[in-house]
């Protein structure tokens, strides 16, 4: 087998589009994200799994970014907050933490955004007890936790109302 | 591999083992990644539940399998992390890994749970009991994988449950505790299972309790003297955050509850509630 310490090419898709690299076999996927593919939206936090600033999707479903090494992505593809806007729209949970004033300094709010969709994918209709559940990993430290439940069921209503528009078209 | 490399460790979902080694709390020289053999799954059968190795957290809690008959492993692995972490971390990682204060450890106990390991000399069965040898150490040897979890099919009227007071910032299990109860035909305990995480170095069995209630009507009274007068805690474990003295008293208050909550699975199920329970 290869020298552990030597590089390894990794191959990883982020927002549609291939990225090749040959990195340490300690580098993690959120220093892929932000250093090989220059994609400094995904925001490391504690490092430790804990705080959910770093969290992307990763073939579809929500991951944190700090919690996997960029080799066991190898092949597969990712989705950072940069990924979600179609053009100059936003997508409906970016338009709803903007409008619903569901931050402040906005460190938290890329991995919010990207947990909140992870939720939305599996329950598009939480409660506000479901949201505050689905996001328990992901802290803000301006507490400002009142307006982020607010807006991702804004965005709920907003993304059911165009899947409906979407078939009835 | 793994007999080649003194010092490799296996990397399945990496939740419990990248943060450890960010902590430089483990520092393995080799990293095998298991994460694309084909080891996911849920399974049922005559003999009961099979679980994969690489089976996410997610995918156990979501199963309509698993939630019906063997609740308390569910509930633990729905109470694992959060959402985000249960898509990955894996209920066999969970278990290799041998965290005191994680959540599958003690529901894997109390169901009479069984491991599977492969190594170079095949596959070999061992139960949950013993598994488990202390802190961050199991019975699994370097050169095996675990590869599959499973839990004995469930007898009729038997009920379990799992319950944790967490850690409010990490999640993990301060207590944890299973519960697995089964009634007899006139509604009273024949059977009974009661283990804890977060609370010793490996899991807690508190086969003096769940003795003592053998026989008896499991009324709330009986079961808090039980627990009251039963209940052990050799050597609790302590940090800054939970002292030995506090996870003890939380291990009483958390028996009481979750055995109750087994007990009302079953009665509500079969409906024992009034009948022939006596005096």
């Amino acid at each position: 087998m290869s020298d552990p310490a030597q590089p390894e090419p990794v191959t990883i898709t982020i927002n549609g589009r291939e990225h090749r690299a040959q990195v340490e076999p300690r580098t993690l996927l959120v220093h892929f994200i932000r250093e090989q593919a220059g994609l400094t939206g995904t925001n490391i936090g504690c490092e430790t799994g804990l705080c959910g600033a770093c969290t992307v999707m990763l073939d579809g479903a929500g991951v944190r970014s700090c919690t996997q090494l960029a080799a066991q992505a190898d092949g597969r593809s990712v989705t950072t907050i940069e990924g979600l806007a179609d053009g100059d729209t936003l997508h409906p949970l970016q338009q709803a933490f903007w409008e619903k004033h569901a931050l402040q300094c906005g460190y938290c709010t890329p991995g919010m955004i990207l947990a909140s969709l992870d939720l939305l994918q599996k329950n598009p209709d939480p409660s506000d007890q479901e949201v505050r559940e689905a996001l328990k990993g992901n802290l803000c430290r301006c507490t400002g936790y009142h307006n982020v439940v607010i807006a991702v069921r804004h965005a709920a209503r907003a993304m059911a109302g165009a899947a409906t528009a979407a078939g009835e078209a | 591999m793994l007999g080649e490399h003194e010092d490799a460790k296996l990397l399945a979902g990496g939740h419990s083992l990248l943060p450890m080694m960010k902590l430089r709390l483990a520092q393995p020289a080799v990293l095998v990644d298991i994460g694309r053999l084909p080891l996911a799954g849920v399974g049922t059968g005559s003999d009961g539940l099979t679980v994969g190795a690489l089976t996410t957290h997610h995918d156990v809690a979501t199963s309509a399998e698993v939630t019906g008959r063997w609740q308390a492993f569910a509930e633990a692995a729905a109470s694992i992390g959060d959402p985000v972490v249960r898509n990955h971390g894996t209920a066999g990682g969970n278990v290799a890994h041998a965290d005191p204060a994680s959540d599958l450890p003690a529901a894997l106990l109390a169901l009479d749970g069984e491991l599977v390991a492969a190594g170079p000399n095949g596959a070999r069965r061992m139960p949950a009991d013993g598994f488990f040898q202390g802190l961050l150490t199991t019975a699994l040897s370097p050169t095996e994988v675990l590869t599959e979890l499973r839990l004995p099919a469930q007898r009729p009227a038997t009920g379990s449950a799992y319950l944790k007071f967490e850690h409010p910032a990490s999640g993990f299990a301060v207590c944890g505790a299973a519960a697995v109860v089964e009634l007899d035909a006139d509604g009273r305990c024949a059977r009974a299972r009661l283990c804890f995480n977060g609370v010793t170095e490996v899991p807690l069995d508190a086969v003096p309790v769940t003795a003592a209630l053998t026989g008896t009507d499991l009324d709330d009274s009986v079961i808090a003297e039980a627990v009251a007068d039963c209940l052990r805690v050799e050597e609790p474990l302590a940090d800054t955050f939970a002292s030995g003295e506090y996870r003890t008293q939380l291990a009483r208050v958390y028996a009481r509850r979750v055995l109750r909550a087994a007990r009302d699975r079953v009665r509500t199920a079969h409906d024992h509630t009034g009948g022939g329970a006596g005096g």
